[in-house]
């Protein structure tokens, strides 16, 4: 007796219902990473006039005003300059009171005392500066503190801040070189 | 001798499609992995700035989005810049109430972790954006992150 064969499943629309499902992912995908400066912000103040007291040798001014103009430490100056001006306030100057002062520190990770500079970069910008620039700024800042893990980070494990994949060495740098970057209570300094 | 001539090959043989399906299924697969769901519409102009030192978001389902910028639509909303939570334009005043909702809406765990993308056209001025901080700050959403493109370096 011969048995029934089960019929076969015709799959040769298997390919154009695929195709559909294909093309609407395709319209509907967005492919773009989501990429930026990560910032943290600090926590509102309580007693807005009481100030932090943090010696003047020990911050570096960087202010913008309304028509984008940098001024750095009193003294008017073009962004490129931006980057090695930071890294050389934030450099360890230990003797010498126009750089800000040198504490030591324990670090935990190293097992042994570091110095690290007490420096701030306080950042102001007027309510009319351009987001563009500003964001010029934090990045040349973030590019300073960046290339000082780098360096810190080939001096102590020969390698570079991120190539880094152990957590206590990334942990030590972030010790020694803390991004100390304060944005100062907005007020309004003339201009729109 | 003609025996071997009876075939005639001179028509050529199909291609075998069989396979096609596979081959499509796995792009399928690909995006349908790769692919995440546009949630809002933009309204604002979305011209980032460029910058060098950038971070990849991760998770970005912790991650909630405020766009401030020039309308697209500058006939009806005019030309100043404006803040956008979800679908809508919004005042400073809302963005207290957009964080709490954003927290509200993640895990107790992930609570902290909640990241604010501020989304900010670059030819706006920095005033808005700071009152966005502001606010910000008084809602205790302290990470945030100032989206940006990767500049090409020259170097």
């Amino acid at each position: 007796m011969a048995r029934k064969a089960a019929p076969e499943i015709n799959a040769g629309s298997m390919a154009d219902i695929a195709f559909l499902l294909l093309i609407f992912f395709l319209v509907t995908t967005t492919m773009d990473v989501d990429t930026g400066i990560t910032r943290k912000l600090p926590p509102p103040v309580e007693k807005p006039d009481e100030d932090v007291d943090v010696k003047e040798r020990n911050v570096l001014k960087v202010l913008l005003n309304s028509r984008n103009d940098l001024m750095v430490d009193g003294k008017r100056m073009d962004i490129s300059l931006l980057k090695d001006k930071t890294k050389e306030f934030m450099a360890l100057h230990p003797d010498n009171p126009d750089y800000p002062e040198v504490t030591t520190r324990y670090i935990e990770e190293l097992g042994r005392d570091v110095p690290v500079s007490k420096g701030i970069i306080s950042l102001k910008n007027d309510r009319g500066t351009s987001y563009n620039m500003y964001i010029q700024v934090q990045n040349e800042l973030a590019r300073a503190f960046n290339e000082m893990k780098d360096e810190k980070s080939m001096e102590l494990f020969g390698m570079k801040y991120t190539a880094l994949l152990d957590k206590d060495k990334i942990k030590a740098i972030n010790k020694i070189i803390p991004v100390r970057v304060s944005e100062a209570e907005p007020e309004d300094i003339g201009g729109n | 001798m003609s025996r071997f001539k009876a075939k005639k090959t001179k028509e050529s043989p199909g291609i075998n499609t069989s396979s096609l399906p596979d081959i499509i299924f796995m792009l399928l697969f690909f995006f349908m992995v790769s692919t995440t769901m546009r949630e809002v519409t933009v309204r604002v102009k979305q011209k980032m700035p460029e910058a060098t030192e950038i971070q990849k978001l991760e998770r970005k389902s912790l991650v909630s989005f405020i766009y401030i910028g020039e309308p697209k639509n500058s006939k009806l909303y005019g030309t100043n810049a404006r803040i956008q939570l979800n679908d809508v334009f919004a005042n400073v005043d809302d963005i207290q109430e957009f964080v709490a909702q954003e927290r509200q809406a993640r895990d107790e765990a992930d609570r902290k972790l909640i990241t604010t993308s501020l989304k900010v056209d670059g030819d706006t001025k920095m005033g808005i954006v700071t009152d966005v901080k502001q606010e910000l700050r008084k809602a205790g959403a302290f990470k945030i992150n100032y989206s940006t493109r990767k500049k090409i370096d020259k170097n």
